[in-house]
């Protein structure tokens, strides 16, 4: 069994491409022509070029000694935290922009939730000069004004979506309508592995650098090239697609995704999406996705908002129904308490998206000599506001 | 044969209205229906409420939010719809997105759609293919016509392969874009309705998205079967009210 993507652009039962016509040209193009253009020798090396160089890859991996040696078991962290702009965002994005380059967009068009994907966007639109418009939610424009801040040194306009709930999923919504209204021109940079087929392979495979490199980088400081775990948190799932690709067939590599269950799974107020959630259509994707009993599609809830998206992506849908991975719920206070504890540990202050990862620690019980990757997502620079109001800096 | 195949046949220009089901009010629906009928409209689609209208432009998302708020759900609105064809004889389609069909189950959905008198769907995004090999025969069985959605980016050979899955007629987008009005069609639009047209399709072409008057209803089927109004139509309905329904009709068809 395998569980990457198969030629129908499905995982399992989840994937496909549940588009409005007026997108089909685009997704069509894209679908068809995805795989090449990343398989040409010319854009091979120009990509690898700009991660090594430009991104800073490869990221370290760190052996935590002092994480390892409170939770009794060997524990890595993936550093993807130290990759230009602060995060594993910036990989897809630099793919994303060498594909539009080859479809021979001007455009670019992306969403963003907490402002990651619009920095890491507006960063490569700024590198290759192209024309780049971020669309955010009103609410999400509000909470992150560095990142919009951010976004508007680098050129790029960032146009509040001001439907629905005004967050992550409003502003897909509304550069999806920007995509229909600009067939010709632009390119759509998904920021994670969501959405119509081929989006969720595509990401997924400019992320795999990470899980590649991990595979290089344990072989060198354990011998062994395949961790007990790998550790990831999932919103959309990028980072969790990146971390796990390379041992996604490989059963002896536990897979562990840890959700956002916001105040509690049952408290209402949650965004942990696969016990939540229920099959269905979002964003033109299969997949599990928080909805009403009607279908309506439902606001999630997390104190990070990189995890407040009612969806997740396919692979990550067939991981958990297939029971591939082990999904871990977190609370907004676990999480907290994680990035706390390993800014205090190992003097890294994550992201609150990340801290996530960090705190099954607390409860998941590892052997002695289990070798654990946790994949570092994301910095916490953009998060210090909200660690600030939580401890009372 | 199905009304709108039956309407298909009538030898006349088809005006045919969209309204999100439940807005202005809750209870409006059938009073829509009705006043719409009698005002001499052809053929009704009645918008399923979904809480992300990706194809939709701000006029029929505000329109959805507000009866989605007003308690609009697919089985109030099976029920409200339940004696409709006691009164109401022109075909009738539903129009929505894909997922609140999914969840009351599809075989469920068409069997109370064939229930209360429904006579096709329009779904957005029910891609060609995917309803062609999972839910063509689903459909069919509860005699139920799939309408598709054309726009000026999709290549003739895709088009004909839509006419060729098709049994009832074409929508075709006017332009690439979300929905909503627009005041006049330019040359590019033009020659688009004409390129379709020669294409000597065995279902007729309706278009819409960016309807809005006489004048547009007029140059839309100049080279197509009829036209479809829904954001016009909504910005009416939200001013003027339920009664005004002839006032917009009768200026659209003047």
């Amino acid at each position: 069994m395998s569980y990457h993507v198969d030629k129908k652009g499905y995982y399992g039962q989840f994937g496909g491409a549940f588009i409005p016509e007026m997108l089909y040209p685009n997704v069509e193009e894209l679908r068809q022509k995805y795989l090449s253009i990343m398989a040409a020798p010319d854009f091979k090396l120009e990509f690898k070029q700009l991660l090594k160089d430009y991104v800073g890859r490869p990221t370290p991996l760190y052996f935590a000694k002092r994480f390892s040696e409170k939770y009794n078991t060997k524990i890595y962290f993936k550093r993807e935290d130290l990759c230009h702009t602060g995060a594993h965002k910036v990989n897809n994005t630099i793919g994303q922009i060498l594909v539009a380059k080859h479809l021979g967009k001007s455009r670019i068009i992306a969403e963003t939730g907490a402002g990651q994907h619009g920095v890491a966007t507006a960063t490569v639109c700024a590198l290759a000069g192209l024309k780049c418009i971020v669309y955010m939610g009103e609410v999400d424009i509000a909470r992150q004004a560095p990142n919009v801040a951010r976004m508007k040194m680098l050129g790029a306009e960032v146009r509040a979506a001001k439907s629905g709930s005004k967050t992550l999923k409003d502003a897909t919504n509304e550069a999806i309508r920007d995509w229909i209204n600009h067939p010709e021109d632009t390119h759509y940079i998904i920021g994670s592995a969501v959405g119509p087929h081929p989006y969720p392979d595509m990401v997924s495979r400019f992320q795999s650098v990470v899980s590649e490199e991990i595979k290089w980088q344990l072989k060198a400081m354990e011998s062994k090239e395949n961790p007990n775990y790998v550790v990831a948190c999932v919103g959309g799932g990028s980072n969790a697609a990146g971390a796990y690709y390379h041992f996604l067939d490989n059963t002896g590599v536990g897979l562990i995704a840890v959700e956002a269950a916001g105040k509690g799974v049952d408290s209402g107020e949650s965004a942990a999406t696969s016990v939540l959630g229920k099959e269905g259509i979002i964003h033109g994707s299969k997949t599990l996705l928080m909805q009403t009993t009607d279908g309506q599609i439902t606001e999630p809830y997390s104190i990070s908002a990189g995890l407040d998206y009612p969806g997740v992506g396919p692979m990550h849908a067939h991981l958990y129904t297939s029971k591939r991975a082990e999904f871990i719920p977190v609370t907004d206070d676990e999480a907290m308490t994680a990035g706390l504890e390993l800014s205090q540990l190992e003097g890294i202050i994550p992201a609150i998206e990340t801290a996530h990862a960090f705190a099954i620690f607390e409860t998941k019980v590892f052997k002695p000599d289990d070798v654990v990757v946790v994949c570092l997502s994301g910095r916490g620079d953009k998060d210090l506001n909200t660690y600030i109001d939580y401890f009372k800096l | 044969m199905n009304r709108i195949q039956a309407k298909l046949k009538e030898d006349k220009k088809l005006i045919s209205i969209y309204f999100s089901a439940g807005f202005p009010a809750l209870n409006d629906t059938v009073e829509i229906i009705k006043n719409l009928e009698k005002s001499g409209v052809d053929m009704i689609e009645i918008g399923l409420p979904f809480s992300d209208p990706l194809a939709d432009g701000p006029t029929i998302q505000q329109s959805s939010t507000k009866a989605l708020k007003n308690g609009m759900h697919t089985e109030l609105l099976f029920e409200q719809l339940r004696d409709i064809r006691k009164e109401v004889s022109i075909p009738l389609i539903l129009m929505g997105y894909f997922n609140p069909m999914l969840q009351y189950g599809v075989e469920a959905f068409c069997e109370k759609c064939q229930a209360v008198g429904i006579d096709g769907f329009i779904i957005p995004d029910l891609p060609a293919e995917v309803y062609d090999e999972a839910y063509k025969t689903i459909f069919e069985r509860y005699g139920l016509i799939n309408i598709f959605l054309i726009t000026p980016q999709t290549s003739d050979a895709r088009i004909r392969y839509m006419d060729s899955i098709s049994n009832g007629f074409i929508y075709m987008v006017s332009s690439t874009s979300t929905t909503g009005a627009q005041s006049e069609f330019g040359k590019k639009q033009q020659d688009y309705f004409k390129r379709v047209a020669d294409l000597n399709l065995k279902s007729p072409q309706i278009v819409g998205f960016g309807i809005s008057n006489n004048e547009t209803f007029r140059e839309a089927t100049s080279h197509a079967k009829g036209a479809i109004i829904g954001s016009a139509f909504i910005k009416f309905l939200a001013n003027k009210g339920v009664s005004k329904i002839p006032n917009f009709i009768v200026k659209i068809k003047a």
